[in-house]
């Protein structure tokens, strides 16, 4: 099947059912999408198919075919984009497992809703788990970025 | 836009190799000119520092970075006194070796909140040791006294000219290492006690950052296991046609913990897995059952246990006291859950062993592979990546993942790399837990009110029991991890006749050390159960500790910041309460203050103002982060934490039925740090025991009903 990852087209041999997780990890090579629990209920897999955060552990690569694919290594085009800047500004990470997967999850946030009330930044992130209980960071680098995003930074 | 820093690390890393600065400072060298052992050299040269000609700063972590944040702290402490620039330090885990051994525990780990307290001297020593060598280099350069040279910013500074560090880094590695250095005055300090963001940012937000899950090495194949859903099983007998004939499946083998079926990926192998046909030896542990077991720890609670602490008459006081209180507390049975499953890369060799992993105990998983794999632990190297979460689970004196990786590894064949990857459910199934435990609690008051006796029994599993650790942790039958908190709590120990004893059963269930260890269980009954002692007495919950506490200044010190910061006593918002709880662990002091609201039978906490005294801090964003990061983790465990039993099997599997706490869940928190001249405590693991009671006694302001079983239920 031909994948289309971060602007690049990739002849891909995977079995049928194998998840765009595991072809992107084991197949690509591309290991900045997580594995956390293989049942969409964590959000460390969070990638974008066509700009909508989707999570990739249970959603079979074949369906994907012909889409837009974009992972956290292909969401900035050799700079930042304007969450991960936020993530830094805000010092999020702590063990930093899940943040990719969170930062997809605000970049589909902010690409649906450019100034998110504070309702939609929490209903949105709170798919994401994250042990270390980066929450508090997080919901402010999710605001802090919608203003680097919208040019007041 | 501008690249952040830190993103041309590898390449930069590179350039910079080969021209180092190498030396080592014992742990013990003088402050100040007393008198110092030499300093002895090192096998390897450059055992925390290297100085490239590029300028980079590399610092060498002698611990694993798993969240806490060290990747950032002790290259503070180094830099502190190195005076590099710090735009130019760069890190990297440490591999394993005898210089890498921690400076209190004498073995290379990473645990214990000891990480930023145990490398605060050694670390500022390197950097001033460093610092010595490149003046010296210069001043020799120039024909100057050194004494009239400086470092600052990356270069040293003479009478009337300066060098950078990278032009002076291989002048400076030919010296020899000073016998003794002076260290700076606290009042100097430019980086230590200043908010400082974390280095590892740039690589963690970009998916750059390799964890153990993400290593990749040629020809690897990924193993998953088939473990026995009852502790202790064992494989009666396999059929693994089916699971040999699923595409990109390689291989089935066994080993002692079970079937590994070996795939080219990760999806191969769990389709291999599935289709295996095994038929298992329960063994004894299928009749476990949680509903028996805790009727077994109540029975044994009634039976006198081993010592633990003890004064005066506690029978004879309990039976003239004015009032007594009695209370039955139990906490269940708890998974880590870090985000990262665990996993264990092994590429076995006849001449040595590569093993990748995120540990937190190196030098164990170092010995342990050499045992299995019939080869010396200096042929065995550790590779240790980030770590996607700890909590004490990537801390087994078992080395269970990294033992059952080995032996996948050498079933296989030992040519190719195999990476054993485990599932969540594998992880939430797969043991190593924090223990079940019961506190069966008496206490006897005055007529002032005031405690005159403490009676408290003790029921859980011995972490310890069976490790290396027995000797020095066990003592008199009492393993000193499960009375922590309570055997040494100022309330017992100030009450004139007391006496702690435990019982500790065994069950074939695997348990660990879980973030904060004892405390996790002990804080919430010492709190909770002082809180009731004030509703009997009818005292103020905060004025109540302060009459017990009133020779411990440094519980004094934050019961009253937190209760000034949170407003203690203060009107709230409709419906909104609060509860207190303050506890001493790890070296360090933690009060914390929860506003709930209990709407439909559903706790809420809205607010945690946390006063933490931890002697002198080195980054205090790093300690807000911890702070509410413990918070978030004793919330995980208060609201929804429990792994149960059935017929052997836990019952629980992945995140739908072992909830963890959700960003929507999320207290605000405010973290207050102490001011101090006291000497560091530890961080991580100090701000979790106070949450549960302190969410509790908030519960009991606004409901009247005691919480006395984690996680709460008001039904």
């Amino acid at each position: 099947m031909k994948l289309t990852v971060n602007g690049t087209e990739h002849e891909v041999s995977a079995p049928d059912d194998m998840p765009l997780l595991w072809v992107l990890r084991d197949v690509l090579g591309m290991t900045g999408t997580k594995f956390g629990c293989g049942m969409a209920m964590c959000g460390a897999c969070t990638v974008h198919v066509d700009g909508h955060a989707v999570r990739s552990c249970m959603l079979p690569a074949r369906s994907v075919v012909g889409k837009k694919i974009t992972t956290i290594e292909g969401i900035s085009a050799g700079t930042l984009h304007a969450v991960q800047r936020a993530w830094i500004e805000e010092d999020v990470v702590q063990c930093g497992y899940c943040q990719p997967g969170q930062i997809m999850a605000a970049a589909g946030l902010l690409h649906e809703k450019p100034v998110p009330t504070d309702a939609e930044i929490d209903a949105t992130m709170s798919g994401n788990i994250c042990r270390c209980g980066t929450y508090l960071r997080i919901r402010a680098a999710v605001r802090r970025a919608a203003e680097l995003a919208g040019g007041r930074s | 836009m501008r690249a952040p820093r830190g993103v041309g690390r590898r390449a930069f890393l590179k350039t910079s190799a080969g021209l180092v600065i190498g030396f080592y400072v014992a742990p013990r060298a003088a402050f100040g000119g007393l008198q110092a052992p030499a300093p002895k050299p090192l096998p390897d040269p450059n055992a925390f520092l290297r100085i490239g000609e590029d300028e980079s700063v590399t610092v060498i972590l002698a611990h694993a970075e798993m969240g806490q944040g060290i990747w950032t702290t002790l290259p503070m402490l180094l830099a502190e006194e190195l005076g590099c620039d710090w735009n130019k330090v760069r890190v990297e885990h440490a591999p394993v070796a005898p210089p890498y051994a921690h400076t209190g525990f004498g073995m290379q780990m990473t645990g214990g909140s000891s990480s930023t307290w145990s490398e605060f001297d050694r670390y500022r020593q390197v950097g001033a040791a460093a610092r010595e060598m490149l003046i010296q280099a210069a001043a020799e350069k120039w024909g100057v006294d050194p004494s009239t040279c400086r470092a600052d910013a990356g270069f040293v500074v003479g009478p009337s000219q300066k060098l950078s560090f990278g032009q002076l880094a291989a002048a400076a590695q030919k010296r020899t290492p000073p016998a003794s250095v002076r260290l700076k005055d606290p009042k100097d300090w430019k980086i230590v006690g200043r908010p400082t963001r974390r280095l590892d940012s740039p690589e963690k937000v970009t998916g750059r950052a390799e964890f153990g899950m993400d290593v990749r090495r040629p020809g690897m194949l990924t193993a998953l296991v088939a473990r026995p859903p009852v502790f202790g099983g064992s494989v009666k007998s396999v059929q693994s046609e089916r699971a040999k004939a699923v595409p990109g499946v390689k291989a089935v083998v066994q080993v002692p913990t079970g079937v590994a079926v070996l795939g080219e990926h990760f999806w191969a192998a769990k389709l291999g897995r599935e289709a295996l046909q095994i038929d298992w030896e329960p063994g004894p542990g299928a009749s476990l059952d949680s509903a028996s077991l805790r009727k077994e720890f109540r029975d044994l609670a009634l039976k006198p246990g081993a010592k633990a602490a003890s004064a005066g008459d506690v029978e004879g006081a309990l039976k003239t006291a004015a009032k007594t209180v009695e209370a039955e507390y139990e906490v269940p049975y708890l998974a880590h859950a870090p985000m990262e499953p665990l996993n264990c890369t092994v590429h076995l060799r006849p001449d040595g062993a590569d093993v990748w992993t995120g540990t937190q105990f190196q030098t164990m998983d170092q010995g342990v592979v050499a045992r299995i794999a019939g080869l010396k632990p200096e042929q065995v190297k550790i590779h240790t990546a980030f770590l996607g979460g700890g909590f004490g689970r990537r801390a087994t004196p078992t080395s269970d993942f990294v033992t059952e990786a080995v032996q996948v590894a050498k079933a296989a064949g030992g040519s190719v790399p195999v990476k054993v990857v485990w599932t969540r459910e594998d992880d939430v199934r797969g043991g190593y837990y924090r223990p079940m435990f019961l506190h069966k609690v008496r206490v006897g008051l005055g007529a002032d009110g005031q405690p005159v006796a403490w009676k408290q029994t003790i029921v859980g599993q011995s972490i310890i029991e069976g490790t290396a650790f027995a000797p020095m942790m066990i003592k008199d039958g009492v393993d000193g991890s499960s009375v922590e908190g309570t055997a040494d709590s100022p309330y017992v120990k100030g009450t004139p006749n007391h006496l702690v004893d435990l019982h500790s059963p065994k069950t074939p269930i695997p348990v660990l050390w879980w973030r904060s260890v004892g405390n996790s269980h002990t804080a919430f009954v010492m709190e909770s159960v002082v809180d009731e002692l004030a509703h009997a007495a009818g005292a103020d919950p905060l004025e109540y500790r302060r009459r017990l506490l009133k020779d411990e200044p440094r519980h004094l010190a934050v019961l009253a910041l937190a209760a000034e910061k949170a407003g203690w006593g203060r009107p709230l918002a409709r419906g909104h309460f609060q509860g207190i709880a303050v506890h001493e662990s790890f070296g360090s002091w933690a009060a914390e203050v929860a506003e709930v609201s209990v709407e439909g039978g559903t706790i809420r906490v809205h607010r945690v103002v946390c006063a933490m005294d931890c002697g002198v801090y080195v980054n205090p964003l790093g300690v807000r982060a911890q702070v509410e990061s413990a918070v978030a983790f004793g919330l995980s465990a208060a609201l929804h934490g429990e792994l149960t039993f059935k017929g052997g099997k836990v019952e629980q599997s992945n995140f739908h039925d072992y909830p963890v706490l959700r960003l929507n869940e999320m207290p605000a928190v405010e973290t207050h740090i102490v001011e101090t001249s006291e000497k560091s405590g530890g961080v991580g693991e100090v701000g979790v025991p106070p949450l549960a009671p302190a969410v509790a006694n908030a519960v009991f302001a606004a409901t009247g009903k005691r919480l006395r079983r984690l996680p709460f239920s008001l039904a």
